[in-house]
């Protein structure tokens, strides 16, 4: 278990400066979003799912770096998963990809994982 | 990477003078100002050489300066002392929803433990109270009103002098938490009707950890902590002479430069203002627009969040602060900032830019350079739409 660092990582800062992802698919086959109630931060995740794998994985976030960097990185983790794998993503699977957060940010990676949980809930439901 | 510090409201660079005349009293002058052997007599005669600079550059007698250990503890020794004086005939302390945590959190902590009824009075949209608001406040049992003359969060000047008139006829004693003032503004206790008023050398290129409170002649203040009596009583605890006499310096170097310096920040703070609200649709100026801190801009973006615009500015060379959540492990946007009325989401999305001697044109033309696509792409992320 390695201790959570007290600054950003250059993974994070890169996800900062260069978001990937960020939208809204105007389509999709799922959508979800969660909020932070302690600092008013929110998450929204769409996406595309086709044969059973997550195609398409967007997300806006209002938020600090923690939880912008965590929404990021979590499209590109999830997107080519199935539906039932990617359901299984974890905030550690956020900390890991983002070599970490700092500690007091760590629910932030919760927040995206969250909005994730309830567009892929979404999708189930819509699917019927 | 080339740095631009654009953050003087939080602390500024000790002046190099200073910082020599600091290093030498640490290495040549040993004595402690009590003693009053020659080592001790020369200590001694650098806190009074101190005293009088700082009494000079504020209109006050060297008698009326007592040294702490900066703007919080003035801030302290004001409020608790001034209640610890009345005690038995006067318990109230009237204030505003903007004053620094130094000031809010001393009253609130005096209140929760029965020394104090404090009254908290709103603030308008530009961060202003009302002086009739304080009027209409204070009653047979008011102590001390206390309003900080520059807020440090939003840069909006306070009526001071209308207040201090008002508090003067009235017989309460009047505190301002002026360390976002001192060094940057014309500050005269002659013809300012200012009974307590807090100094912090960190904010005027002194070093940090002492400061003063000046106490008009005839102001009843206690003293806070017990020990040996130093300060005459009001302020125990063996001066911190190096400290002391670099506050000093700081302040006389301060003094005489300020009518050509302040003059200079506030034209490149009104071109930054200008100039950010003409580049980036929808920034809203926060506090008052023109009666504010000569090196203060402060803004909020909606559709941002605070802390990350602080770090993304950083990455660019930038260092600015904000106001809002995330920042500093606290999770609510400032109290200045919902005081103001703002909405909690655009409170988010807070700027700071307080600009310094060391700050040039070339710095304002980097940051406006570098900000407008910050902002944009934050806006990006959270999907903001903005109204041009």
């Amino acid at each position: 278990m390695t201790e959570a660092p007290d600054l950003y990582s250059d993974a994070a800062l890169d996800h900062l400066t260069r978001p990937r992802n960020a939208g809204t698919i105007p389509d999709p086959s799922g959508i979800g979003s969660d909020t932070n109630p302690s600092c008013g931060d929110r998450t929204v995740i769409t996406l595309t799912i086709a044969d059973g794998r997550l195609r398409d994985v967007r997300f806006r976030t209002f938020g600090c770096t923690a939880a912008i960097a965590s929404a990021s990185v979590l499209t590109e983790l999830a997107t080519g998963l199935e539906a039932d794998a990617a359901v299984q993503l974890m905030p550690a699977d956020i900390l890991r990809a983002l070599g970490g957060l700092p500690e007091r940010k760590e629910p932030c990676a919760l927040m995206a994982i969250g909005a994730l949980r309830g567009a892929l809930l979404d999708a189930r439901v819509r699917a019927g | 990477m080339r740095r631009v510090y654009l953050d003087h409201a939080a602390t500024t660079p000790v002046d190099p003078e200073v910082a020599d005349l600091m290093a030498q009293v640490l290495r040549e002058v040993s004595g402690n100002p009590s003693s009053i052997y020659a080592e001790g007599r020369q200590a001694r005669a650098l806190v009074d050489r101190a005293r009088d600079e700082v009494a000079q550059a504020i209109g006050a007698d060297p008698a009326e300066i007592v040294f702490t250990s900066g703007g919080t503890e003035a801030d302290n020794l004001a409020l608790r002392g001034v209640l610890k004086a009345r005690e038995g005939e006067a318990d109230g302390i009237v204030t505003t929803a903007i004053e620094h945590h130094a000031i809010l959190d001393t009253a609130l902590d005096l209140e929760a433990h029965g020394q104090a009824r404090v009254t908290v009075l709103p603030v308008d949209r530009d961060g202003r109270v009302s002086a009739q608001a304080v009027a209409r406040s204070i009653d047979e049992r008011t102590a001390i009103v206390s309003v900080m003359h520059g807020n440090n969060e939003v840069g909006t000047l306070q009526p001071v002098l209308e207040i201090g008139a008002i508090c003067r006829e009235r017989g309460v004693a009047f505190h301002s938490d002026a360390v976002q003032t001192v060094g940057a503004l014309a500050i005269d206790v002659r013809t300012m009707p200012i009974d307590l008023l807090s100094v912090n050398a960190h904010k005027f290129y002194g070093p940090k950890g002492v400061g003063a409170l000046f106490i008009r002649r005839g102001t009843r203040v206690s003293t806070v902590q017990t020990g040996g009596g130093q300060e005459k009583g009001r302020r125990t605890g063996t001066e911190n002479v190096s400290g002391i006499v670099g506050l000093g310096a700081a302040l006389r170097i301060a003094a005489s430069r300020r009518a050509v310096e302040s003059a200079r920040q506030a034209e490149l703070r009104d071109r930054l203002i200008r100039e950010i609200r003409s580049r980036i649709p929808d920034a809203t100026l926060t506090g008052h627009p023109t009666d504010r801190l000569p090196n203060s801009a402060s803004f909020c973006f909606s559709g941002t969040q605070g802390e990350a615009l602080v770090v993304s500015l950083d990455l660019e060379g930038f260092s600015v602060s904000s106001g809002s959540a995330c920042t500093s492990g606290n999770t609510d946007p400032s109290h200045v900032l919902l005081a103001l009325g703002l909405d909690r989401d655009l409170a988010q999305g807070s700027l700071r830019l307080t600009l310094g001697r060391d700050t040039t044109g070339a710095d304002i033309d980097a940051l406006l350079a570098a900000l407008p696509p910050i902002v944009a792409r934050l806006r990006a992320a959270s999907g903001a739409t903005v109204s041009a």
